[in-house]
């Protein structure tokens, strides 16, 4: 079936199958390749995007039930203000190591400072923590994050 | 065209065809300017005549810095700041850009990057700027002596030139022998702690292209279907469900029978055609033993006589010596077996070329072995296999197989199509943990025996476990008079002045594919040898850290753990830990590494157990970017620490229990409250950071948990033997 997508301000018309997760689409069918897949069952949070702001794991995501809905990758962060703060602060920090869940990590963090720019450890421990990174890059993301709520409190 | 199906006759083939170009293929000097390549100064380093500098990293990048570090020893010895300097990955060549430390061959591992690449690189470097400052004195008609090379202008004699103009010139000249390397005080960007990552802003951004991004015009995505019990064979497939599946194309049993590569347009065709294949498999030489079962073998392995004298020593003298002793403290130990689980699942991708060749596209860690085996099963010569080495989203060992097993898949799965289509390969995370590699099972059982003052006076010191390199193409290198030193590394070759030692080995029988996970050997036996040194010391009513400084002595090597050990426990505050708070300690060498690490946690194990911080010192020699050393501390402790929390693989008749991350839970974020990382300042030459970091953080929880507790894990993981986390 074609479905329609709204994907980072841009309308993409797709030939897929209901029931394909999100991801795939964006993946496969888009060429978009920033959006990572880790394990296909919501369990490491590499494929986060945002559903009009809201971090959602899209490999969990399927297809007809975005809808209408405003979809956001790792590709379109540097046009935002908290995405670009974020990305700034990742690098002053040097967060990255194999780099493969920071797509997803930073677009968790992107969603916690639009609802909280100013989390607490326990606030950015409990809002991260479905985003795996088996480099444990752990201690430069809370550190990350903090920094960038410096960055946009500036 | 046949397949050569069989192992073993691949690893001898392999084996053959190192020999053939350890004769005569590797140049006189590596360091040859390449004629060929005008821009090419030497193989590490490319310069465009824009004046572009590019590093040819010849180390493949999971994270664990080499694309930074190699670059910044060419960047500072040409004369460069590093936004003046690129980098790309070095083409598969064994002759150009083998890994010194490995002979013949081209790969990561083993903590070596930098160990290796150090001089040759730096060397690489002056060469460079060596041939640039003479072709502008040469140009200019002054001794090269009057000019300099900084920020990329060659200057002196009253001239000044962006060093991109003297590039056509420099490529004629000879490149020297001996280049003058730098003096370190003259560093300005090895050591530096504000020179940055080269890949943090393309991995921040999703543009850094991982094997997994791989996307070629009319590429087919395969999976294959594997049988649940490690060995099964495939009987027969019906893929009559598959059929209906849009974008299935096809399945085809692997030539070895041990899966069904299942082929669609895409990968989540491939998925829903895999799941929908229906295959009958010959389990008559699978594995059928449960795990518990596996243990038992383990462990009576330890009450018999064991099959190597690891250190060739008496047993009869250690065993007089326990006897006679005032105090015996005896712990048995259990490490389960133990999945990698990079974060990017496996892949490599493989298209036919226009000149009858094979390009593998692949986060590739040992180019030579796929090399080889491709070479090999598609029967062309080596220059006709191209890799095009692209990031990998972690390893930790994983993708370093010496039998190239994923990309020999996928060149399987490739040879049995028209090959028209390039063919990418896809693991999902169910095969990465049900049907991958695993750290073997091993158990340890020591007993230390203890005079009335408190000194050891003997160490009985059995482990049994499944040889990681026996019958594989490494095993001349590890295995000798039968002892494979990677399951006994970290015992009787510790620093420590152990009196009394015996350190037995016993080779146990094949229960999975085995294979090096950080730190290898080290995953278990520092675990061991320092809970066991923190149980002798608390037995000899005496400080854990004082207790070990005492048979730290006696030589550089012995200083360098000694000093590690004491760094840590003052940055610690060693013995003032605040109320309601537990410290444990640990100091163990891997890699030509040191590191001593701090556990503080709060709680215990019976009300859950909080690790509120883990204080690191490490001594690495030169810390050529003392912010990487410090992630691979943080990344090293937590990859170490979350294992022996919970993790674990187990099998019930053979086939694995777990499926996907909510079965073997990786660390999360809260998990590790802090980790502070210290650098002892060093001369030496650089040695190890990606492993190192790992030995000493399970342990260091373990003696906290029993400062706590009072319980001793001796079985693994702590989450099913008695611990709780909170």
């Amino acid at each position: 079936m074609t479905i329609s997508l709204k994907l980072n301000g841009q309308t993409h018309d797709v030939d897929v199958e209901p029931g394909t997760p999100l991801l795939w689409v964006i993946r496969d069918e888009l060429k978009m390749t920033g959006t990572k897949f880790g394990c296909g069952v919501a369990s490491c949070g590499a494929c986060t995007v945002h559903l009009d702001g809201e971090p959602v794991r899209s490999c969990q995501t399927y297809i007809e039930d975005v809808g209408e809905a405003e979809i956001t990758t790792i590709e379109a962060m540097e046009d935002s203000k908290i995405g670009a703060a974020v990305q700034q602060a990742w690098v002053e920090l040097d967060v990255v190591q194999c780099g493969y869940c920071q797509s997803g990590q930073i677009m968790s963090a992107v969603g916690l400072l639009s609802e909280n720019a100013k989390p607490t450890v326990e606030e950015i421990d409990s809002y991260m923590h479905g985003n795996a990174c088996r480099c444990a890059t752990y201690q430069r993301i809370r550190a990350g994050i903090q920094r960038a709520a410096e960055i946009l409190e500036a | 065209m046949t397949v050569n199906t069989s192992r073993r006759g691949f690893l001898k083939g392999a084996a053959a065809a190192t020999a053939v170009l350890m004769v005569g293929a590797r140049p006189d000097g590596a360091i040859a300017a390449a004629s060929g390549e005008s821009a090419m100064l030497n193989p590490f380093v490319k310069i465009g005549s824009d004046g572009s500098v590019t590093a040819i990293v010849k180390h493949f990048e999971k994270g664990q810095g080499p694309a930074t570090g190699l670059t910044t020893l060419i960047a500072e010895e040409i004369g460069l700041r590093m936004d003046q300097i690129g980098y790309e990955f070095a083409p598969s060549n064994p002759a150009l850009y083998n890994n010194l430390l490995f002979g013949q061959f081209q790969g990561t591992g083993g903590s070596t990057a930098m160990a290796n690449s150090f001089q040759q690189y730096r060397t690489a470097g002056a060469a460079a700027r060596e041939m640039l400052l003479n072709a502008a004195a040469q140009a200019w008609s002054v001794d090269a002596s009057e000019l300099t090379l900084d920020e990329g202008v060659i200057a002196g004699a009253g001239q000044s030139a962006p060093l991109g103009d003297l590039v056509a010139a420099a490529a004629e000249l000879e490149a020297p022998a001996e280049p003058r390397l730098k003096d370190p005080s003259e560093f300005r960007l090895i050591g530096n702690t504000e020179v940055r990552r080269v890949d943090s802003a393309i991995k921040g951004n999703g543009t850094a292209q991982y094997a997994m991004d791989v996307h070629l015009p009319n590429q087919m995505v395969t999976m294959i279907k594997r049988p649940e019990q490690r060995g099964a064979l495939v009987t027969g497939f019906d893929d009559s469900a598959a059929q209906g599946i849009k974008g299935y194309i096809m399945s085809q049993t692997l030539p070895n029978n041990a899966g069904v590569a299942v082929y669609a347009e895409n990968t989540w065709a491939a998925m829903q055609s895999r799941d929908a294949l229906e295959v009958e498999w010959d389990v008559s030489a699978a594995e059928t033993r449960d795990s518990e079962q596996i243990k038992a073998e383990i462990m009576a392995a330890l009450d018999a006589e064991p099959e190597y004298n690891v250190n060739k020593t008496d047993a009869a003298a250690t065993l007089a010596a326990l006897d006679g002793a005032a105090q015996v403290v005896e712990q048995s130990f259990y490490f389960p077996l133990l999945a990698h689980a990079p974060m990017e699942p496996l892949t490599c991708t493989i298209q036919a070329t226009e000149d009858g060749g094979i390009l593998l596209h692949d986060g590739c860690q040992f180019p030579t072995g796929p090399h080889l085996a491709l070479s090999q099963i598609f029967e062309l010569p080596m220059e006709k296999i191209q890799i095009n080495t692209m990031f990998a989203g972690g390893s930790f060992g994983r993708r370093a197989t010496p039998d190239a097993d994923y990309q020999v898949e996928a060149a399987l799965a490739f040879i049995v199509t028209d090959r028209t289509r390039p063919v990418k390969l896809v693991w999902s995370r169910e095969d990465d943990l049900r049907s991958g590699y695993y750290r073997p099972a091993f158990g340890h059982k020591v007993r230390v025996g203890l005079d009335a003052d408190g000194n050891i006076v003997g160490w009985d010191h059995r482990i049994a476990g499944q040889s990681i390199m026996k019958g594989t193409a490494f095993e001349d290198f590890s295995v000798h008079d039968g002892v494979d030193h990677s399951s006994v590394e970290g015992t009787s070759d510790s620093p420590y002045q152990i009196p009394g030692g015996f350190f037995g080995l016993t080779d146990t029988k094949k229960a999975t594919s085995t294979l090096w996970w950080r730190s290898v050997g080290h995953t278990h036996t520092a675990y061991v040898m320092e809970v066991m040194m923190d149980m002798a010391a608390r037995a000899a009513g005496q400080d854990p850290v004082e207790f070990r400084l005492r048979y730290l002595t006696g030589g550089a090597d012995q200083d360098r753990m000694a000093g590690v050990l004491k760094l840590a426990a003052e940055k610690a505050g060693w013995g003032n830990a605040p109320a309601g708070r537990a410290q444990g300690i640990a100091v163990h060498k891997s890699f030509g590494s040191y590191v001593a690490e701090v556990a503080e946690i709060s709680g215990n194990a019976e009300d859950g157990v909080k690790i509120e911080r883990i204080t690191c010192a490490v001594d690495c020699g030169l810390a050529v970017n003392p912010d990487v050393v410090k992630a691979q501390m943080e990344g090293g402790i937590g990859y170490g620490i979350g294992h022996v929390m919970r993790d674990q693989i187990t099998l019930t008749s053979g086939a694995v229990d777990q499926f996907n991350f909510p079965d073997y839970e990786p660390l999360r974020i809260g998990d590790i409250a802090a980790i502070d990382v210290h650098i002892v300042p060093s001369a030496e030459a650089p040695t190890g950071v990606g492993e190192p970091g790992t030995p000493p953080a399970a342990p260091a929880l373990a003696n906290a948990i029993a400062a706590a507790s009072d319980l001793r894990v001796g079985n693994l993981p702590m989450a099913e033997n008695g611990v709780a986390f909170v």
